[in-house]
């Protein structure tokens, strides 16, 4: 008999334990969503890790308002299928004030409408443990990360107080007020969530497939013109193009790459192939070297 | 043109073949330590970069003055760049066409002794560095020393700035020569010396033209070729039991994660603490019932027979995992607040949270020499053996043959820091037995230049004598 077992059923079994040790230990867990892909891997182990029985935790969706309508749809349909419980956190305020990220720029625009957002969301359900799909090969600021991210109780991360962590044994001990933040996915690579999504067949946005659209190229972005702050202004035009998406976010601060890329397989290929890292087309990690990290300290994921 | 960096020529490529071969690799966790001068974050950044693990916009960043400096693309958090030192575990990965691979990535000097510990913890393989031109220095000797006590099983040693000596054969085989009887001391017994250099990657990915008097093969082949399948599944059946599945009254389940070895439907199972015996009725996944699961699954039971089972037990096949509320266990301190006895402490052993007291400091090793030092006290990145007391039983194999079962972290109940990582050793004896022990110890302290690792074969077979010669006194008393 041969004990072969894949990286991902050894993914897949540690995000298993991950879960199941925070539904556990924690009183108020909650799992943030972002209709992402993966958020889609996550949402899909956290049904995996209690079958047959249901998901004992909700969901928590940060709706900055300008997510791209195709975004929200698919949301709304998936909690239908999974029969999970969703909680919609949006910074009302900010956007009566008319927070968009032209007139503050990404940086405080995401203070406002993510961080500040998700803030008030944890808050609001008093929960103390919140999963978060991030991974660590994502940025460098993330290779560091634990499993269980720390957060005193204004929600802020210290990355030079960290708890230690060994083996597969976390440390779940909090006073009240304070909570942790989990990443189950920590291991993965982008190529590992993509090859999971094939081989399980998980749903996700079909923005990640390559389809003709009307676009807006703005120096090296292509954006995807949904709303009235990125319609062109008078000296540009919409180009007709085959485009997809890599990440997902809000529409003005995602853009879109060309791509002949209509499958899963296709997708996975490009991939391969492709020189620039995932999150080369999100205009905000680029706003000053290491930005990620300071707004991390801030409390954003 | 905007982004079409992305637009790729499909006819060149055959996706579906990719992905059989993608999904079918395993994986490979491994640890590297190393400081400022020795080259670890060359070869770290030279097996990414040559192993294709490093994507072109993180490279730009990396570029200073031209060239590429490869530590950079290992430092992560601003205050390590401001530095220039690695400060914390660095998880790196990436890919070959044969493996997928998680590094932990720690830093050398001894005050990140604990980073060490951590990054070891999880790995199936250590790269020990040792230099060409300095020989052997205390600093391999202590990760050799942490690596063997972490249990990680595969050593790759890398006799590395071989370009340094002019890729001298005689240098390599006479490290290798000194350093090897070191390693069988520690219990290594899966050493592999490798000649590199980091800097001109000599033997790191290729095999080098410089050195063709080696005869082996590279550190990646190594990588690529080591059995990690072999830990998981020869000792015995151990499942902690996370949670207890009961959507309706119709299906009681008990979820885990395997630590190890293999179960199949209807195999007896023993249940601790209740003691009680059934079988393996089925095992659930989301997809589908399985007839044998392995570890490391993340599986759900059930049982024939209504047992009382709940989170914290212990499920088990084959031999008994031992069951004591007093243990001895060798610990890595990594609070900054020092072991103290009279504080109270929780230990958590697999997905148990016990309340527990530290009993006794037996000794603190020296990392540097692998002396046992009487100590009262620990302090931060300090490794001693002690004596706990838990408020119930822990249900545990020893760390040397069991990893998933031997392993746990002692949390400070006031501060809830992680103040220690723990090995457990074996069941403490109490009263005589222990006493005996104790002089045994303090006899083995004061052997000179001995310890309880590097001991003379004689002289450990002396405190052998000494001790069963205490043992049978005290009994006769």
């Amino acid at each position: 008999m041969a004990w072969d077992i894949s990286h991902l059923q050894v993914l897949e079994a540690e995000s298993i334990h991950i879960i199941r040790e925070v539904a556990s230990e924690f009183q108020r867990p909650v799992m943030l969503y972002s209709i992402g892909k993966d958020s889609s891997v996550m949402l899909r182990l956290a049904q995996k890790a209690f079958y047959p029985g249901p998901i004992p935790f909700p969901l928590l969706h940060v709706d900055t308002s300008y997510k791209f309508k195709e975004m929200i749809e698919f949301r709304d349909r998936l909690m239908a299928e999974v029969g999970a419980r969703l909680v919609v956190s949006t910074n009302h305020k900010a956007l009566d004030e008319g927070a968009n990220p032209f007139r503050l720029g990404t940086e405080r625009c995401c203070g406002l409408l993510k961080t500040q957002a998700l803030l008030d969301g944890l808050r609001a359900g008093n929960y103390d443990a919140a999963f978060g799909g991030a991974r660590r090969d994502e940025e460098k600021s993330r290779a560091k990360e634990r499993v269980y991210s720390f957060r005193d109780t204004l929600g802020q991360w210290d990355p030079k107080n960290q708890r230690p962590e060994l083996w597969n044994i976390y440390n779940s001990r909090i006073e009240p007020g304070e909570s942790i933040r989990v990443f189950p996915l920590s291991n993965w690579t982008e190529m590992d969530v993509w090859q999971y999504i094939h081989r399980e067949s998980i749903p996700i946005v079909p923005m990640y497939f390559a389809q003709q659209r009307d676009v807006l190229v703005r120096g090296s972005s292509i954006i995807i013109p949904e709303l009235a702050i990125t319609q062109p202004r008078a000296d540009e035009k919409l180009q007709r193009m085959k485009v997809r998406m890599r990440s997902l976010g809000c529409s003005p601060c995602t853009g879109a790459i060309r791509s002949e890329a209509d499958t899963l397989p296709k997708i996975i290929a490009e991939l391969v192939a492709a020189k620039n890292s995932e999150r080369e087309n999100r205009v905000i990690d680029h706003d000053r070297e290491g930005s990620m990290e300071i707004k991390k300290r801030e409390g954003y994921f | 043109m905007p982004a079409a960096a992305g637009v790729v020529d499909l006819t060149l490529f055959d996706v579906d073949e990719f992905l059989r071969n993608e999904e079918s690799k395993d994986l490979l966790r491994f640890t590297t330590a190393g400081s400022v001068d020795d080259g670890k974050s060359t070869l770290i950044g030279r097996l990414l970069h040559d192993a294709k693990g490093a994507y072109e916009d993180q490279l730009k960043q990396a570029i200073r003055g031209g060239e590429i400096d490869f530590s950079l693309l290992t430092d992560g958090l601003r205050a390590e760049r401001e530095q220039g030192i690695t400060i914390d575990v660095a998880y790196r990965y990436f890919s070959t066409p044969k493996r997928k691979f998680i590094l932990a990535d720690t830093p050398g000097h001894e005050q990140y002794t604990r980073n060490m510990a951590t990054g070891a913890s999880t790995a199936e393989l250590a790269i020990i560095l040792l230099d060409a031109a300095r020989g052997i220095t205390t600093q391999s000797m202590r990760h050799s020393y942490i690596a063997s006590l972490l249990g990680i099983p595969y050593f790759i040693i890398a006799v590395n700035k071989m370009d340094l000596v002019d890729y001298n054969p005689e240098i390599f085989h006479r490290l290798r020569a000194e350093f090897a009887p070191f390693l069988t001391r520690l219990g290594v017994d899966n050493a592999y010396f490798v000649p590199i250099s980091a800097l001109k990657g000599d033997n790191v990915v290729d095999l080098s033209k410089n050195m063709p008097w080696f005869d082996g093969h590279s550190i990646l082949e190594h990588l690529e070729s080591v059995d990690t399948k072999r830990a998981f599944v020869e000792a015995p059946f151990r499942m902690a039991v996370q949670r207890v599945v009961r959507p309706d009254m119709t299906f009681r389940g008990f979820a885990g994660q395997i630590s190890s070895g293999v179960i199949r439907r209807g195999d007896e199972v023993l249940a601790q603490p209740s003691g009680r015996r059934s079988r393996v009725e089925r095992i659930v996944t989301y997809t589908g019932d399985l007839d044998v699961a392995h570890a490391p699954m993340s599986v759900t039971l059930t049982l024939a027979d209504e047992i009382d089972i709940s989170r914290g037990d212990m499920i088990s096949a084959g031999p008994e995992p031992a069951s004591s509320r007093s243990i001895e266990a060798t610990m890595v301190w990594f609070n900054a607040q020092p072991l103290d006895p009279a504080r109270h402490y929780l230990i958590k052993h697999t997905s148990q949270i016990v309340p527990a007291r530290v009993e006794a400091v037996e000794y603190r090793i020296n990392v540097n020499t692998l002396h046992a030092e009487p100590v009262t006290s620990l302090s931060i990145n300090e490794i001693g053996v002690v004596r706990l007391t838990a408020a119930r039983p822990v249900f545990f194999d020893p760390y040397r043959e069991n990893r998933g079962t031997g392993a746990f972290i002692l949390i400070d109940r006031q501060t809830n820091a992680t103040a220690a990582a723990g090995m457990i050793v074996a069941a403490a004896e109490t009263g005589m037995e222990s006493a005996a022990d104790r002089l045994a110890r303090l006899v083995r302290a004061a052997v000179p230049h001995g310890s309880h690792l590097n001991l003379p074969d004689e002289d450990e077979e002396a405190v052998v004598v000494v001790r069963d010669a205490l043992k049978g006194l005290l009994r006769h008393d």
